[in-house]
């Protein structure tokens, strides 16, 4: 084990200079959208960018508005192209080029059996996954596929240490066999901090921060992957400030309470109740947030909750101007 | 709102079955919803409940007593139960899981000898498949509620489920825990070893064939190998496990069990719950109830309510003057006040913008099942036993 230097894990200022960003977090706090968003900030820069979906829910293809995406790669906006991981064609992929052996659908047992093995055999999901997209890295790092970077849509914090670290598994497995030799350079090119950091989107709630906290700590113990930047997702916009607190309880109670509803109408109570509301939903994420900074030394890139759109392409450009924004700062 | 998403109680469904499971996306709150239901079934129906969770929060794990325990169900004590002001009429146990204790005890159970039994514990492939690998979490969840629920203790058993890359893949993994140890590739794999026995495996006629030529080219020989003996072992577990399986999933079919599926009501949750209660009625899984959690209030759609915003942004500066000529010492700042009137009224309008679009999707509901229970949006992470009742009152409430 190899713990990355500090110095060495990627800044946040160079995020996209890198070639290969892997995108995790716990489910629910839209590691997907944010995974769209820097693809579009980074083709909005004038890159080539191929865009991974590993876990195969159509969310990305939805996002983008797209009709059918598979796993050959589609244009789904200029400069932007969009991938689905499909492990079986990922397999055959493998076959056909580095064994030479031609598996078509439907050629008999055999190719039920390869099926059959990625499905039902431990591991092999996981390896076909980071194996083809560390493949289509070295392509374009060797000029044979056109992406300046790859952005990686990776499952959920709970399973992204199994399929990053699967390389090094199988290559402890395997002993000898070609195998053996493209797990060491899928494991290098993983290690490279010039090429690829593991990115961690969060929001500020208890259980996502503890599992970026549980995370980055288990990435440095057992990954030889460079982390890049936590990202905090949906920051609830804080309405008041301290000083204001007392203001706020005072139009709560009479006689300003009666003046307010004398002015505006009945509905003066249910929009500071709502206010009121979103001050404590704003407040209770603070100390989560507290705990974040205090463990966690990588860089943090906030991003603010959507009030007008949670999906959606619009979203996703909203998102990508203020991940620039941010980036740039 | 139409009358099917009107909210109803989880009140019959808990009585009535034996096992609910507690299904969702990640992110939705199902591991507090579901500790919130056993909560509430032990207060207001009594019995044993027991909560088998997989990964609750530190603070909800430390209110429940469950901190450092491994895979031995636990008593949540009278007097933590007392202290938070709660009666129980029953008992409240809890369990986490641990995937890699309870695959070796599953080993244990179903190999043939204790010889072989350790010889899989310690063979290395062993410690990948079970541990490295996710897959077989989803499958060692419902092993071990099937376990649980033969000990014959509990009147009523909660099942968090498991974060899975796909909310489905646990309802299948008991067929295909059954048809991995059965299947055809299992058979070929070691197929060339068992002539030498499970003890003396070795190599035999193995250039023959096709398969192993291409396995040999790209795994390496030692490999290949490797993993035969492995699995040659584990096959000799065999029939209790495939036997084993069926039950599981014979059980998870019965009258007595029933699904719960929580939401928020965001587009990509609620896509996946919708997914989710169908792909259940395709399999035939007693699908008991939606649970809309973190409802925004209903005064964020009001008209009264949005006219009263609209009035205050517009005329925040007149009424910040006539405030401070209340007198008031907190008044006496009027642009402050100016400033936290545009605030609270912009925030409502904000809010009241995601609650409309949760009304909306809210009425897409109308496959769902008969009973959906909603728990609106609390101002704090549910951390103890307070916090679950508030919301279990909710969950055992008709709306």
């Amino acid at each position: 084990m190899h713990p990355t230097p500090r110095g060495v894990e990627a800044g946040r200022l160079d995020l996209l200079d890198r070639r290969l960003l892997f995108f995790t977090g716990k489910g629910g706090v839209g590691k997907s959208t944010v995974a769209a968003a820097t693809a579009l900030l980074a083709t909005a820069r004038g890159k080539r960018v191929l865009l991974v979906e590993v876990d195969a829910k159509g969310n990305l293809t939805d996002f983008f508005e797209h009709s059918h995406v598979g796993f050959d790669p589609v244009e789904v906006q200029p400069g932007l192209h969009l991938m689905q991981m499909r492990t079986d064609a990922s397999l055959r992929e493998y076959l056909r080029i580095h064994v030479r052996v031609p598996v078509l659908g439907g050629v008999g047992p055999f190719a039920n059996v390869l099926e059959f093995v990625a499905n039902a055999a431990p591991g092999v999901k996981e390896i076909l996954t980071v194996g083809k997209v560390c493949w289509e890295v070295r392509e374009s790092i060797e000029g044979r596929a056109p992406w300046d970077l790859v952005v990686v849509d990776a499952v959920a914090s709970g399973h992204v240490i199994a399929q990053l670290d699967s390389p090094r598994a199988i290559h402890e497995l395997v002993q000898v066999g070609r195998i053996r030799e493209q797990t060491e350079r899928m494991s290098e090119l993983l290690a490279s901090p010039e090429i690829t950091a593991l990115n961690i989107v969060t929001s500020a709630e208890e259980m996502p921060i503890s599992e970026t906290i549980d995370l980055v700590a288990r990435a440095r113990s057992e990954l030889d992957v460079p982390l890049g930047v936590v990202v905090v997702n949906r920051l609830l916009p804080e309405p008041f400030t301290r000083a204001d607190e007392p203001v706020v309880a005072a139009l709560r109670t009479a006689p300003a309470a009666e003046l307010l509803e004398a002015r505006v109408g009945p509905g003066a109570e249910a929009v500071l109740d709502a206010a009121a509301l979103a001050a404590s939903l704003r407040r209770s994420r603070v100390p989560h947030l507290t705990r974040l900074r205090a463990t966690v030394d990588l860089p943090m890139v906030n991003l603010p909750y959507l009030f007008a759109r949670d999906h959606g392409l619009r979203a996703i450009h909203l998102l990508a101007d203020a991940l620039g924004a941010e980036l740039d700062s | 709102m139409n009358e099917h998403t009107v909210g109803r109680s989880l009140e019959p469904l808990l009585t009535s079955h034996e096992i609910v499971i507690f299904c969702g996306s990640g992110g939705v709150g199902k591991t507090t919803t579901a500790a919130a239901a056993g909560l509430e079934a032990v207060v207001r129906l009594g019995g044993r409940v027991l909560v088998l969770t997989i990964d609750p929060a530190k603070r909800l794990a430390d209110a429940l007593g469950l901190e450092g325990i491994g895979n031995v169900e636990r008593r949540v004590s009278d007097e933590v139960l007392r202290a938070a002001g709660i009666e129980g009429r029953g008992e409240l146990y809890a369990a986490m899981l641990d995937t890699k204790a309870s695959w070796d005890d599953l080993v244990l159970r179903h190999a043939p000898d204790e010889e072989t039994a350790y010889r899989i514990l310690e063979n290395r492939m062993y410690a990948t498949v079970t541990g490295r690998f996710v897959q077989s979490h989803d499958y060692i969840a419902m092993e071990r509620l099937f376990e649980l629920h033969s000990s014959g203790k509990y009147d009523l058993i909660i099942v968090d489920t498991p974060p899975t890359r796909n909310a489905i893949d646990f309802l299948e993994a008991p067929a295909r825990m059954a048809e991995f140890f059965g299947g055809r590739l299992l058979r070929w794999l070691t197929m060339p070893y068992r002539v030498g026995g499970r003890r003396g495996a070795r190599l035999v006629n193995f250039a023959s064939r096709p398969f192993y030529q291409l396995a040999d080219r790209v795994l390496g020989q030692q490999f290949l190998q490797d993993i035969a003996e492995f699995f040659l072992n584990f096959q000799s577990m065999y029939d209790g496990f495939v036997e084993r399986a069926k039950s599981v999933e014979q059980l998870l079919h019965e009258r007595r069990t029933s699904f719960v599926v929580v939401t928020t009501l965001e587009d990509a949750p609620l896509r996946e719950a919708t997914f989710f209660c169908d792909a259940l009625s395709e399999r035939r899984f007693h699908l008991g109830a939606l649970v809309l959690n973190r409802m925004l209030p209903d005064s964020l759609g009001n008209e009264a309510n949005r006219d009263a915003a609209a009035k205050i942004l517009d005329e925040a500066d007149s009424i910040a003057s006539d405030l401070a000529d209340t007198g008031s010492p907190e008044f006496t700042d009027s642009s402050r006040t100016a400033r936290v009137l545009r605030a609270a009224a912009q925030t409502f309008r904000d809010y009241s913008v995601v609650a409309a679009r949760e009304s909306e999707l809210r009425r897409e509901l109308d496959h769902m099942p008969d009973i959906v229970a909603t728990v609106p949006a609390l101002e704090d992470d549910v951390h103890d036993l307070a916090g679950l009742r508030r919301i279990g009152t909710e969950l055992f409430s008709n709306s």
